[in-house]
């Protein structure tokens, strides 16, 4: 078993999110336009590495890596 | 529309979605802001002319995502349009998305629109859209969702006109539900409509769903609630992930024919292109670091001019009432309590009118979210999320609406961190403190070209501040302990040109705000300490005289010597006096005297009463009014010393002092507030008041 997450991607990579390991945090990231069939690509890392720039919807999202690794990607 | 009363329209809208832009058009400076009912929820309305024979009051609801509230802030959307009985429920709600970010904006819109209240909705930057090669066919959206759909570029004012038009106009208005709530749960949604007589589905739907963090519910009610979703098995956020992926596959349906998209190409280079420098490993935090620098060296630059200006100008008006109007007491009080304390209520407004056009720009451009996103690392190592960046930056402002800034983050723990050590952000009440007392001990050179050596200590104070926060708040990551997990899902807009305009209405109604709130407490006490240090117990005051004639009787003293001994006596003997002399034991090791000490006594209520208070205490008795404040602080003198009383010791401790402790009531209310208890305002006064003595102490002993 391995899903990729997220976080497996290299910037300017997209992935399709295929769905979330965590049931509170995809109430949120469902209603932010995160949805499965949709792509998501990693833009760029903070300085630090933490957070995340993602694109998903047609708009850029910033996500902690503990909060991105809980979506799933194909 | 009838003409009966005045209809309310409610303004709703995604967060970056150019709300702020249609309200600033629809009202222009028409702008009421206060709060909502029950709760500290800024609330701005306004009144704007739809023609010229019809009004409208305009609501400014918080920007939110969804429906379903993330923070205490979002909650009152549906507080409001889901009660019919609220005071605030609109007659017609403007949806207002961003039509260049269609998808995401119109799930809001869709949830809204299930609550049956007539609904408009606004398509802004229609600019962006065309430029990106995106087209939207707004007549075919138009019947798709059954509403009236207005295309807008709100920051130029275009499509206001149209809105406008069509709020005046009776809107046909067909209803069916986009998400069908009932076919989920038809026994609890018609319970519930039965209970509380409701006729929609989706409210019903709503109170089921949110029922626990209803405002307008009673106790019993929610209890009713929860024993309604027990007893169906309404399970809340399965249903809620159901709806939300059934709206979008709606949107996608009402998009279909009148939307041609391209999202994953859609050109945003400019935006790609600052983030790689504004998110850069190194010039990231530079730039950062040169925008705070710019803020307060601006701040103590361009402010400088009129604020010597509106000095002056107080003082000239003291010395020509009290030369044109007969001598008397109101002609002491108007001259040596008001004039003053007005002075001292004015002088604040340029500073603050920079500082808050500096957080407007930020805020406007976008940059503040990159700044959340660059510190959030660093700030969760200190018990913080990258969202307190935002109230501790607005905290330099003033910590009232940092407070409620704080309303973003998710997370109790990181909040509460957040609020309690807001107030130690030097906020713009000091400023007047920090100016004043520096000019007095800080030579005005400069180290290179462009740096001034005031400026600098300026900026090193409020660094002290941050300093002050962010150790304090390491101290309560540690003290503090919490299971709630935090959370950063936060949307990074693209970077846009400020809007002067907006950054206009937000300097003046800011200013305005402020100098009204602040100036009640400033002027009341004002006066009041003009009476304290006017009266004294007894006759010691009648006796003034007499007792310096008779101790000088042997020194040759000329008549101006003479009058200067008698009513420092006065002042001594005065109410006032007798306070500062009481506590002068407890302040002497920090290098105060007992009229500083009037001073930091009337502070405790508000700190800007600091210069008001310094105003009318030197000015009591005195023959030359022309002297600016500033110049008769200089001229104090220390007895014990025979030196000038502001010495460098005294005046950094002081300054030290001002910049830690807790003096300012309306801080400690909103505390109380906002973490519902008296027990966080208690421990923040206790606290932000023994760091300040202890710093102040030590900064005096090195000093001197």
């Amino acid at each position: 078993m391995n899903t990729r997450s997220v976080v497996d991607l290299t910037p300017g990579e997209s992935g399709i999110i295929n769905g979330f390991m965590d049931d509170t945090l995809s109430l949120k990231l469902l209603e932010m336009g995160c949805l499965p069939g949709q792509p998501i690509k990693y833009n760029f890392a903070a300085p630090l590495g933490d957070p995340i720039c993602v694109s998903v919807s047609g708009y850029n999202l910033s996500l902690r890596l503990d909060e991105a690794i809980t979506i799933s990607i194909q | 529309m009838s003409n009966r009363t005045i209809p309310k329209i409610a303004l709703v809208g995604n967060p970056n979605s150019g709300k702020s832009s249609l309200f600033n058009h629809l009202t222009g400076l028409n702008q009421k802001i206060g709060n909502f009912p029950g709760v500290t929820v800024d609330k701005k309305t306004g009144i704007c002319h739809l023609d010229a024979t019809h009004k409208a009051e305009i609501i400014d609801l918080p920007g939110t995502y969804s429906i379903y509230p993330n923070s205490t802030d979002e909650k009152i959307v549906f507080d409001i349009l889901g009660n019919k009985n609220n005071p605030l429920h609109p007659d017609i709600v403007v949806v207002i998305v961003d039509a260049s970010n269609f998808k995401r904006n119109l799930l809001l819109f869709t949830q809204l629109y299930d609550l049956h209240i007539p609904t408009v909705l606004v398509l802004n930057m229609m600019d962006i859209v065309e430029k990106t090669g995106l087209s939207i066919d707004e007549k075919k959206l138009s019947q798709e969702l059954g509403v009236p759909v207005i295309p807008m570029k709100a920051r130029r004012g275009k499509g206001v006109d149209v809105l406008k038009k069509t709020l005046l106009n009776d809107m046909d208005y067909h209803f069916s539900p986009i998400f069908e709530a009932r076919s989920h749960a038809p026994e609890a949604i018609d319970a519930v409509k039965e209970m509380f007589s409701i006729n929609e589905d989706y409210v019903a739907y709503q109170m089921l769903q949110q029922h626990r963090i209803n405002q307008s519910l009673t106790k019993n009610e929610k209890n009713l609630l929860t024993d309604l979703v027990e007893k169906h098995n309404f399970s809340r956020d399965d249903l809620r992930r159901k709806e939300t992926l059934d709206r979008y596959a709606a949107i996608n349906d009402f998009i279909d024919g009148s939307v041609k998209e391209n999202f994953t190409t859609l050109p945003k280079h400019w935006t790609q292109r600052l983030d790689r420098i504004f998110t850069h490993k190194i010039f990231g935090y530079v730039i950062f670091f040169l925008i705070l620098f710019l803020i307060f060296q601006s701040i103590f630059a361009w402010a400088e001019v009129p604020m010597d200006l509106i000095d002056l100008t107080f003082s000239e008006l003291a010395t020509w009432l009290s030369e044109t109007l007969p001598p008397g007491v109101l002609t002491r009080l108007l001259t040596e309590g008001i004039v003053p304390g007005i002075g001292g209520i004015v002088i604040f407004i340029p500073q603050i009118a920079i500082l808050f056009a500096f957080i407007a720009i930020l805020e406007e451009t976008g940059y503040m979210s990159r700044v959340v996103f660059l510190m959030d690392k660093i700030m969760r190592k200190f018990g913080l999320n990258g969202k307190s960046v935002v109230p501790l930056i607005s905290g330099v402002a003033c910590a009232i609406p940092a407070i409620m800034a704080t309303r973003t983050i998710e997370n109790w723990k990181e909040r509460l961190i957040t609020i309690f050590v807001t107030p130690l952000m030097s906020c713009s009440a000091r400023l007047p403190i920090y100016t004043i007392l520096i000019a007095l001990i800080v030579p005005d050179r400069s180290l290179f070209w462009f740096i001034n050596l005031q400026g600098v200590a300026l900026m090193g104070l409020y660094l002290l501040g941050f300093l002050a926060a962010i150790i304090s708040a390491w101290f309560m990551k540690l003290i503090l302990k919490s299971k709630e997990r935090s959370f950063l899902v936060m949307e990074l807009p693209t970077y846009k040109m400020p809007r002067w305009k907006n950054v206009g209405i937000t300097m003046f109604e800011k200013s305005k705000t402020f100098v009204f709130e602040a100036g009640k407490i400033i002027f009341a006490i004002s006066i009041v300490l003009w009476v304290f240090a006017s009266y004294g117990p007894g006759d010691r005051m009648d006796k003034a005289e007499e007792v310096i004639l008779a101790e000088t009787q042997n020194q040759q003293l000329t008549e101006q010597e003479l009058h200067n001994k008698i009513e420092s006596y006065k002042l001594e003997n005065s109410y006032a006096g007798i306070f500062g002399k009481t506590i002068e034991p407890a302040i002497k090791p920090l290098g105060y005297d007992w009229k500083i000490g009037i001073a930091l006594i009337t502070s405790f209520a508000a700190r800007e009463v600091f210069v008001g208070t310094m105003a009318t205490i030197y000015s009591i008795g005195e023959t030359d009014d022309e002297m600016t404040i500033k110049s008769r602080m200089r001229r104090e003198i220390n007895p014990d010393t025979g030196g000038p009383r502001y010495t460098l010791a005294t005046g950094s401790s002081l300054l030290i002092f001002y910049a830690f402790a807790m003096q300012c009531m309306s801080t400690l209310a909103i505390v109380y507030r906002e973490t519902k208890g008296w027990k966080w305002p208690v421990l923040q006064l206790l606290y932000m008041s023994g760091l300040a003595y202890l710093c102040a102490f030590i900064t005096y002993n090195i000093f001197s």
